[in-house]
């Protein structure tokens, strides 16, 4: 086994006992962080695959952006996992019925490279000086020019539908408005006034 | 002198077979790491120094000549002190937290080229890598300030990750420019793309540097980097009138160095950037002397004493106007910019071929 495959080992083990724990940790913040811990499994997994860029950008987008506000949400919940618990042999024929869909689709995505490895084309061992940032910056901009641009827009509804949904405009509110405080000028402020001397 | 050291190097590798790229690379960690300490435990004397010398007071001066030990007095304090757990603390959660913020603070600095060829990991995605490091140090400060069952710690990680959050965003897109010029996301790369140009050519490198061609992404990136490190003006995360001392209240000894350790090198680290990416890294300013590592040394000292000055001059911010800044003023500046560079770019006067 050479140290590749020794690392992969490694880490997979850890992706895989992280992900039982999200699901099996008592306390919300704890299964948080043990997601987290997924997160940065899966990246140091695709760094094995070569694909620097996704790994160092998942790590960027979810586990530095994204968890952190939900782990902020998970901290603030007041859950009850007592009565979250409740209902669990009922719900339990539909969850595992979904999760064995899912299981299925994997399988059937993923198995025709265990299965029928010969019908799999080897991947090409890539040339010298070859940098998969600067090829997924090239594709993403040529090939799929258009799907991206989608992609973007749809983000942009999102944003835009999520700041609308939680905006709320209260007459009685008092804020202040900076470039108004900035604006301002002494004589609005400040009176100077003549005053004659008194004497005792 | 150089053959005697390649003796040298040649009978290590012998002596330690095929385990001596490892001890190599720890060696050269070492290297980094140990100046790096140094330089945090000398940075906090240095901070006294100049916020006394602008308060016109004198600073410490009573251990050592002119009080050049007091860094190692406070340090040994620390270490002696004994580490108090708070009862209702979650313990494992409670000592991750520490660690992490000083394991991220030297992880960040795998990447830094510090001249040309001095770098542990010279790789294409180093911005990328920094910017990645740098988020997961957000966790330190959440995780302590949760694990600590404090409402202070609570309310200063609230705080905390608001604010590196939002100023991430600003810092990332200041750099989108930087990279544009520059066309690569290797820190090596970016410094010799500073290098050329028509004022290099005439000898005068210090201004083909990005910090004259991309004048208001410099003013975002040093702001933002003060943000991202919570420093004066922008430390509400610690604001001693209003929280006590933030996330690290509870902690005492040496559990509360290790968070003192990563801020402060995490302050070099963002001193250190901003050279790379805006000041030429090493290279010299005038084209008689040199490119070396002291320019380097130099540009992150004038950056770091740029760090004190602020927060002996500036009042604390109010906590919505730094939302307001980083999200209202920052942002939309950084996007507006990004599209004059590019229209820069595409134009007959771009200067950056």
């Amino acid at each position: 086994m050479d140290f590749k495959t020794a690392t992969f080992y490694f880490l997979s083990t850890i992706l895989v006992l992280a992900g039982l724990r999200v699901i099996t940790a008592r306390n919300p913040v704890h299964a948080v962080l043990f997601l987290v811990l997924a997160f940065f499994t899966a990246s140091g997994l695709w760094l094995l695959l070569q694909a620097e860029f996704l790994a160092i950008t998942l790590v960027m987008v979810y586990v530095g952006a994204v968890m952190v506000l939900f782990l902020f949400v998970v901290m603030m919940l007041d859950i009850n996992i007592e009565r979250l618990r409740q209902g669990f042999w009922s719900y339990l024929p539909l969850g595992a019925a979904i999760g064995l869909l899912m299981a299925a689709e994997m399988g059937v995505v993923l198995g025709g490279r265990y299965f029928w490895p010969e019908t799999m084309p080897d991947p090409v061992a890539p040339p010298v000086g070859y940098s998969n940032t600067k090829e997924l910056g090239r594709l993403l901009f040529t090939d799929y020019v258009y799907p991206f641009e989608l992609a973007s827009v749809v983000l942009l509804v999102a944003i835009i539908a999520a700041v609308m949904l939680t905006l709320r405009r209260r007459i009685d509110k008092k804020h202040q408005n900076p470039s108004e405080q900035i604006a301002v000028k002494r004589n609005d402020r400040l009176r100077i006034i003549a005053m004659p001397t008194e004497k005792e | 002198m150089e053959a005697q050291a390649l003796q040298v190097l040649q009978f290590l590798s012998g002596f330690f077979g095929p385990l001596w790229p490892l001890v190599y690379t720890l060696l050269k960690i070492v290297g980094i790491v140990l100046p790096l300490l140094l330089c945090v435990a000398y940075l906090t004397l240095a901070e006294r120094k100049v916020i006394g010398a602008i308060q016109v007071r004198l600073g410490p001066n009573v251990v050592g000549p002119w009080g050049l030990l007091q860094p190692i007095a406070d340090g040994l304090k620390l270490v002696c002190k004994e580490i108090i757990v708070p009862s209702q603390a979650s313990k494992g959660i409670y000592f991750v937290g520490p660690a992490l913020a000083f394991a991220t603070a030297l992880a960040a600095w795998a990447v830094v080229p510090f001249s040309e060829g001095w770098v542990l990991a010279n790789i294409d995605a180093g911005v990328l890598y920094i910017l990645a490091i740098t988020s997961v140090g957000i966790y330190s400060i959440i995780i302590a300030g949760w694990a600590s069952n404090s409402k202070y710690p609570f309310f200063a990680a609230m705080r905390s990750a608001a604010q590196m959050v939002s100023y991430e965003i600003a810092m990332g897109f200041a750099l989108v420019c930087v990279l544009m010029v520059s066309a690569s996301l290797n820190l090596s790369e970016i410094v010799h793309a500073q290098g050329k140009g028509m004022f290099a050519d005439m000898g005068i490198g210090i201004l083909s540097w990005n910090w004259l061609s991309l004048l208001p992404m410099f003013m975002v990136f040093l702001i933002s980097g003060i943000a991202e490190t919570n420093r004066a003006p922008f430390d509400v995360v610690e604001g001693e009138s209003e929280i006590v001392a933030g996330h690290m209240v509870e902690y005492s000894g040496m559990a509360f160095a290790l968070f003192f350790l990563g801020e402060y090198s995490a302050m070099i680290l963002v001193s250190i950037m901003t050279s790379i990416f805006f000041l030429g890294g090493w290279l010299s300013p005038v084209g008689f002397l040199p490119h070396s590592f002291v320019w380097l040394a130099a540009k992150t000292a004038f950056v770091l004493f740029l760090f004190l000055w602020f927060r002996a001059t500036f009042p604390r911010y109010r906590y919505d106007q730094i939302m307001r800044l980083g999200w209202k003023v920052f942002v939309p500046l950084c996007m507006f910019w990004v599209l004059v560079v590019g229209i820069w770019m595409m134009s007959p006067l771009n200067i950056w071929k």
